[in-house]
């Protein structure tokens, strides 16, 4: 883009004497100075494992030897009951989590918004504070929480009357266990994203739509929440996505046991590729977890962003 | 001439009468949900002071006791803790400083200079924000091996530093800079890292504060790939002691919530104090897109 010109160089002159400039004077390689360094990582650290694991993905590795097998990787797949498993485990989690986590955050937001209630700042603090925990930290306090004997959730249930349940050792429950343990988490993540939205939509609507005659939750449903739709999605897509690539919190809290329940792909691909080294079928699995990212994503954003010109 | 008036106001009580009460029960379930939210960290809190035994006895001890220090002392005896926080905060403080310096560089490249090949970075670096990091681990793991990296820092530092949000972050940041002023530091004589460093810096400083307090946060967190590369306890960072602790056949929970509670430390007084940017930073993806 280094367009050298007559005036340019004249301009140049009358400056300083740099060998090699465009015509604002500025060096012809400065902005490789800038992107350069980040650039080379990328190639290094990006491009080419990215590169490594899609090959890899069509290759088996048996006593050293690396050979090509084609699709074998991926077939193998769908008849592996664990990965299958952790399909079902995460789709649980997508259909269940995700849906109540936002709600939660919608109406936390919702509010924390409210112009009559005090000390808006402090609630904001409160409810954000677990998404500022060491993510294993929190699933290890999950973990001490949950203990089946004597923890402090089956203590409080049994002082309600209610029996002790097996909370990271039955295979239902121990879902629960991850779903909660999750919602506590990011729930007032996503409300605070959620609040700012709401604070960039103007006070007048409220107003103006009060003035029409519509109630409060006709003026949410009708008014707001369709021009809060952008930062929606941006809450569904990342917590989809958090979802889909789930390792720290059910790796710490149940190693993804009992029985495979809360075994998730990435998980699964960890145990794969650096227990068993089985190298060739982790990067196809991994291959497989970026396709299904790829097309939700895409669907969510068809699907989420499809009213917004009505 | 003041019976109107009455009537008006007994209308209006009527009104406000069960909308007071709504408010209170919103205030009640936000209350309520504050606890919850606040529970863990108040049981951690309590729970490192105690023994371990007591923590599963009938009925759960509600105040702080005295086995701190003991606690302490066995987290130091079973992984060093003291060194495993000083590791944390070692690779935490590099990381931050290298990568948001150049988050920022990079950003400032894509933002404010035209060349071949910005097109082609650009769209790299929107596309690694796609990609699971999860992709890159056999191949990298391969990589670090054959360069003899593995149980290194440099192994779990390097990888990572190019970071799209932060780029992205960034050049936002810089696009507003006026191209004016640039040119006059130009012909000023001022040296293009010179200019980037005295003038252009300072006026991003809110994006960078909130970059910097992210990308501590993020990395502070980090765990699967510090799992795979560091793997001899003097090296070890905060998330895998921790991990460590729990995958012990005797788990000593009391130390274990101890751990929790000196890793989540650090974070929360870094969020306290900064609030502000930090959650300028969470919105710059959220927002501005």
């Amino acid at each position: 883009m280094a367009v050298q010109s007559p005036t340019a160089s004249a301009v140049r002159g009358t400056g300083r004497t740099r060998e090699r400039a465009d015509r604002r004077g500025r060096p012809r390689f400065a902005h490789w100075i800038f992107a350069g360094p980040a650039a080379v990582l990328f190639v290094v650290f990006f491009a080419y494992p990215l590169g490594a694991s899609f090959y890899q993905s069509f290759t088996s590795t048996e006593n050293g030897r690396t050979a090509w097998v084609g699709l074998d990787q991926y077939a193998r797949m769908f008849q592996d009951p664990s990965f299958l498993d952790s399909m079902v485990n995460t789709g649980i989690i997508l259909i269940v989590q995700v849906p109540l986590m936002i709600a939660l955050a919608l109406i936390l937001a919702v509010l924390l918004n409210q112009s009559w209630l005090r000390f808006r700042g402090t609630w904001r603090t409160v409810y954000f504070l677990p998404a500022v925990t060491t993510l294993v930290a929190y699933a290890v306090v999950f973990q001490v929480l949950l203990k089946t004997d004597g923890g402090l959730v089956n203590q409080i249930a049994g002082a309600l009357g209610l029996s002790p349940v097996d909370w990271l050792n039955d295979p239902t429950w121990a879902r629960t266990s991850l779903i909660g343990s999750m919602t506590w988490r990011w729930a007032g993540y996503n409300a605070v994203i959620l609040l700012a939205g709401l604070q960039s939509i103007g006070r007048e609507q409220h107003e103006a739509a009060a003035l029409d005659g519509a109630g409060t939750v006709t003026t949410y449903t009708k008014v707001i929440f369709p021009q809060l739709r952008p930062v929606l999605l941006f809450c569904v897509i990342t917590s989809t996505i958090g979802t889909l690539q789930l390792f720290d919190e059910n790796y710490t809290l149940t190693r993804g046991g009992p029985d495979d329940a809360t075994l998730t792909p990435v998980l699964y691909l960890y145990k794969v590729g650096f227990q068993q080294m089985d190298f060739g079928y982790a990067a196809a699995i991994a291959w497989v977890v970026v396709a299904v990212i790829a097309v939700i994503s895409f669907l969510q954003f068809r699907f989420f962003g499809r009213e917004r010109e009505r | 001439m003041s019976t109107p008036t009455e009537t008006t106001r007994r209308g209006h009580r009527g009104r406000i009468a069960p909308v007071r009460l709504g408010r209170w029960l919103i205030r009640l379930g936000l209350l309520l949900g504050g606890v919850l939210s606040l529970i863990p960290f108040l049981w951690m809190a309590i729970a490192a002071t105690h023994r371990t035994g007591d923590l599963f006895h009938s009925p759960p001890p509600l105040l702080p006791g005295g086995e701190l220090l003991h606690n302490l002392e066995r987290l130091q005896d079973s992984v060093g803790f003291g060194r495993v926080m000083l590791n944390s905060l070692g690779v935490a403080v590099v990381h931050t400083f290298l990568s948001s310096l150049l988050s920022a560089m990079c950003g400032y490249g894509l933002a404010k200079f035209r060349f071949r090949g910005r097109g082609v970075l650009l769209g790299v670096v929107l596309g690694t924000m796609m990609i699971p990091l999860q992709v890159l681990l056999v191949p990298l793991f391969q990589m670090m091996a054959s360069l003899g990296w593995v149980n290194t820092y440099q192994a779990v530092i390097i990888p990572f530093l190019a970071n799209s949000f932060g780029i992205l972050l960034m050049r936002q940041g810089f696009l507003d800079f006026p191209d004016e002023l640039l040119e006059s530091a130009r012909i000023d004589g001022s040296g293009e890292l010179r200019t980037f460093y005295r003038v252009v810096l300072p006026c991003v400083r809110p994006q960078l504060g909130a970059l910097v307090i992210f990308t501590f946060m993020t990395q502070w967190n980090s765990f699967i790939w510090p799992l795979l590369m560091l793997n001899t306890e003097d090296k070890y960072t905060v998330p895998i002691a921790l991990n460590t602790l729990t995958g012990l056949s005797h788990v000593d929970y009391s130390g274990l919530m101890l751990g929790s509670l000196l890793a989540t430390l650090p974070l929360l007084l870094v969020f306290l104090l900064f609030q502000r940017q930090f959650v300028a930073g969470l919105l710059g993806g959220a927002l501005k897109g």
